[in-house]
């Protein structure tokens, strides 16, 4: 439906940066639709008020009227653009139920697993080694790289250590908070190949501006080859590593009043 | 309750019979309008702070790393702390007291046409807890660690422990800050409502009332309703940073998800508290300048009604991705766009109150005018998140920033300058100076949308917020996207320097502004009939009486355009 949709489109947030994830474009068309909704009774509503200002401005011997806007008739004036403002609420609210289903509640069965650890300040990241299965031996950990395969139907599950994080990656259109003490799973399918960002995008202390990471999309040929060039669970020194790099900005001087 | 509350302003009347000192008169007065002044300057001073912390982090972000002019260069800690404060300051300790105390204790009691709040001496204690909190706050960004860097929102753990915040004591006395301005604000709106019920004027009845009194009174009505929470949270937040207890602590069985359920269950009506007043002003101010009666009087004020009863019920919009319930979301989404009907009714009674006008364009009124054009892409962008399947992707990134600054601006600083420009010859009794007010308008309007167009778009394009260098992301570094970031940035310090033309013009206008009668503006209501500025006791000897609604401007048959609600019908 999504794809039908979208060859109607403006396509204001592709215009931007690029759809990496297949329901990419479900955000996209619904942000389109809101656009061209809101963007219609916005600009109407704004030229109505133009126009007033100027029809009415003040002229010498001319008196203003006596509207008390009480009457029936004049109250339908405003009642009438609000039914159409209530329809144009539930074409969205219809659209916006589909979208999130499918992105947030509905995870399709996963073809591999990921899972993600933030902490102040750094994302380590455990793919699953040569099995394909998470959890087990020969999982692989990177700190602040996530790898995936383009194409795969990806489940993650989301923790945090210490603090409120939100994992976010634009190129996506997704984002979830981690909270600590619990586990949040959701899921991705990378559709494009490239490297983009990952943000944190819920303060989480001193050094939140720079918890960032990069997402690395690969074929699964690349994939394997950086699986293979990788011993297992050696994020121990990287992690500490990046930690006392954010650390040394997080340092600087306080300089606050 | 009425004739105890008179006899005892009567009493207060009795002492300031003799000469008055300084400190009693304008420090430790009970006088609502000098309380009006206390909570009205002291709100500006905060708000020239909120906005020098604005200066600083956005030249940050225009020109990272470099040293900036009265500051110096900007460590991440700082920069998280002027953030944080920054929207602290300007929603509690700027939009609140203009808005709501300010106004309220100027204008409540002239307008209904009493002679004082019922409730002096606690409208006093109110400024005084207010001006405490106000100082604990700044207090906060000069203890050893800095001020509290967590985001105005304080979500914990961060914001529970000093090991993950790193301000052992800006955290708490952050908190403290907070928790003393909603005391003061507390008493100050218990204080409206009383006043409201049971002072007016004889024959004033409940729909002859200004309908910014109103709004004043139904704000304070939900500050108080969403209040409770947020302090019984507050109280746990301080316990967990002070006592080492868990109320938000995972590990030992709390939940931080409970904070921002607490937090945003007051946070969202909060909105609703400011911005109902800042609506009335324009209201108020548009009738006056258009010469025309309140499109649908009754209808506005049950919108408002409507308005604050469905704000407990859209809190969890901010908190879509944030580890909710997912199915939560779709009572939310539709509440929140529901919600969008009452304040379009407002906005287009405002909007249709301008039909066969006579609009003048005072400054006062281009600042009202103003307000409604920027609410009204403040409140549409909000659709954008309200949405949950958009919000996904929108959350906190400056798409966020950009629209609740088209609502909060419009609100704090817009719908305040129209306030100014419009009641300051009732104030001191002298006027504005309209050419340096028309000056200072342009020149606060165009920046404004200067700053904050490009941060819409550079919010849909993949920024976040509270980032404070973006040159660490690969994505964001290009040189197009500095490019908006410096624009909005100039933008900024454009429109900071032209209200140094407002304070001058503020200044110079007390001294040598041109005096005026009791209502240069032709307007109906009972503030208009007080001497400008009205006397201890408001109106003298003969308090108004009122025959008739607020807004009877261009009534037909009658010479003048408007009909004070004080004068006599004519004997028929």
């Amino acid at each position: 439906m999504f794809d039908f949709l979208d060859r109607f489109m403006p396509g204001f947030l592709e215009m931007l940066l690029p759809r990496a994830s297949e329901y990419a474009i479900e955000i996209d068309v619904l942000f389109d639709v809101i656009t061209i909704l809101v963007g219609f009774w916005f600009f109407l509503v704004l030229g109505y008020f133009f126009y007033l200002i100027f029809r009415y401005r003040h002229r010498p011997g001319q008196k203003a009227e006596y509207v008390t806007g009480e009457t029936h008739k004049q109250k339908q004036a405003i009642e009438i653009p609000h039914l159409l403002i209530l329809a144009c609420d539930i074409a969205i609210i219809v659209p916006t139920f589909v979208v999130w289903y499918n992105i947030k509640i509905d995870i399709p069965p996963p073809e591999e697993e990921v899972r993600i650890v933030s902490q102040q300040w750094a994302w380590t990241f455990y793919h699953a080694g040569q099995d394909g299965v998470l959890g087990t031996d020969d999982d692989v950990a990177s700190v602040n790289e996530l790898r995936l395969k383009k194409n795969v139907q990806y489940t993650y599950h989301l923790e945090s250590k210490d603090v409120m994080h939100s994992f976010s990656i634009p190129v996506f259109r997704l984002k979830q908070d981690a909270v600590p003490g619990r586990v949040i799973s959701g899921h991705f399918k990378p559709i494009m190949e490239g490297e983009w960002d990952v943000q944190c995008a819920e303060m989480c202390g001193v050094a939140h501006g720079i918890m960032g990471a990069r997402v690395i999309i690969e074929s699964e040929e690349e994939h394997n080859a950086w699986l293979a060039a990788k011993t297992p669970e050696q994020a121990g020194d990287n992690l500490v590593a990046a930690i006392e790099e954010t650390l040394s900005v997080a340092k600087e001087d306080r300089n606050n009043g | 309750m009425a004739e105890v509350a008179h006899a005892d302003v009567a009493h207060d009347d009795h002492h300031d019979h003799h000469e008055q000192s300084f400190w009693s008169k304008y420090v430790f007065s009970t006088d609502h309008k000098i309380i009006g002044f206390q909570y009205m300057f002291t709100g500006m001073a905060m708000a020239l702070i909120g906005g020098y912390f604005a200066y600083v982090f956005r030249m940050q972000l225009a020109f990272p790393g470099s040293s900036i002019p009265f500051w110096g260069t900007l460590s991440p800690a700082a920069y998280n702390s002027l953030v944080t404060n920054h929207g602290t300051i300007m929603i509690f300790w700027v939009a609140m007291p203009v808005l709501i105390a300010a106004m309220g204790n100027f204008l409540i009691p002239l307008m209904i046409g009493c002679d004082d709040m019922v409730f002096p001496r606690i409208n006093r204690l109110s400024y005084q807890i207010f001006l405490i909190s106000a100082i604990v706050l700044i207090i906060s960004f000069f203890v050893p660690g800095g001020g509290f860097g967590g985001a105005w929102t304080s979500y914990p753990p961060l914001s529970a422990k000093a090991e993950y915040n790193s301000t052992p004591f800006g955290a708490p006395l952050w908190l403290i800050a907070v928790t003393l301005e909603i005391v003061a604000f507390l008493l100050g709106g218990i204080n409206f409502i009383t006043t409201v019920m049971n002072a007016r004027a004889k024959g004033m009845k409940l729909y002859d009332i200004p309908i910014i009194v109103w709004m004043i009174v139904i704000a304070s009505i939900l500050f108080m309703c969403s209040v409770g929470p947020l302090v019984a949270g507050a109280v746990m937040l301080l316990f967990d940073q002070t006592l080492g207890t868990a109320f938000f602590d995972p590990v030992a069985g709390g939940d931080p998800v409970l904070w921002q359920h607490l937090f945003w269950f007051f946070g969202h009506p909060e909105v609703y508290v400011v911005l109902l007043p800042a609506m009335g002003i324009v209201g108020e101010i548009t009738c006056t300048f258009a010469r025309k009666k309140l499109f649908g009087y009754k209808l506005v004020l049950y919108s408002s009604v409507g308005l604050g009863i469905l704000s407990f019920f859209v809190w969890a919009h901010h908190q879509f991705i944030s580890g909710v319930d997912p199915r939560a979301t779709y009572l939310f989404t539709t509440t929140t766009l529901l919600i969008s009907i009452p304040v379009a009714i407002m906005i287009f009674a405002f909007i249709a109150t301008l039909y066969g006008g006579s609009i003048r364009f005072t400054t006062a009124m281009l600042f009202g005018l103003a307000f409604t054009g920027e609410f009204l892409l403040g409140g549409v962008t909000g659709i954008w998140l309200g949405s949950s399947g958009t919000d996904i992707y929108l959350h906190d990134t400056y798409f966020v920033l950009a629209h609740f600054h088209y609502t909060f601006v419009p609100i704090a600083i817009i719908a305040p300058f129209a306030a100014i420009y419009y009641w300051f010859p009732k104030m001191f009794g002298r006027m504005m100076n309209e050419t340096w007010g028309k000056i200072h308008f342009w020149g606060t309007i165009i920046p404004f949308n200067g700053i904050f167009i490009p941060l819409f778009i550079l919010g849909a394009g993949g920024q976040h917020r509270r980032i404070y260098n973006f040159q660490n992301y690969p994505d964001l570094a290009g040189v197009d996207m500095q490019d908006m970031r410096v624009f909005a940035t100039l933008s900024l310090v454009v429109m900071l320097m032209f209200q140094i033309v407002f304070i001058v013009n503020f200044i110079v206008s007390l001294k040598r502004g041109k005096k005026v009668g009791k209502n240069p503006w032709k307007a109906n209501t009972l503030e208009w009939v007080a001497p400008s500025p009205p006397p201890h006791g408001n109106f003298g000897d003969t308090m108004p009486e009122v025959y008739r609604g607020p807004y009877e401007y261009s009534v037909e048959g009658r010479e003048e355009d408007y009909w004070p609600q004080n004068e006599k019908p004519a004997e028929s």
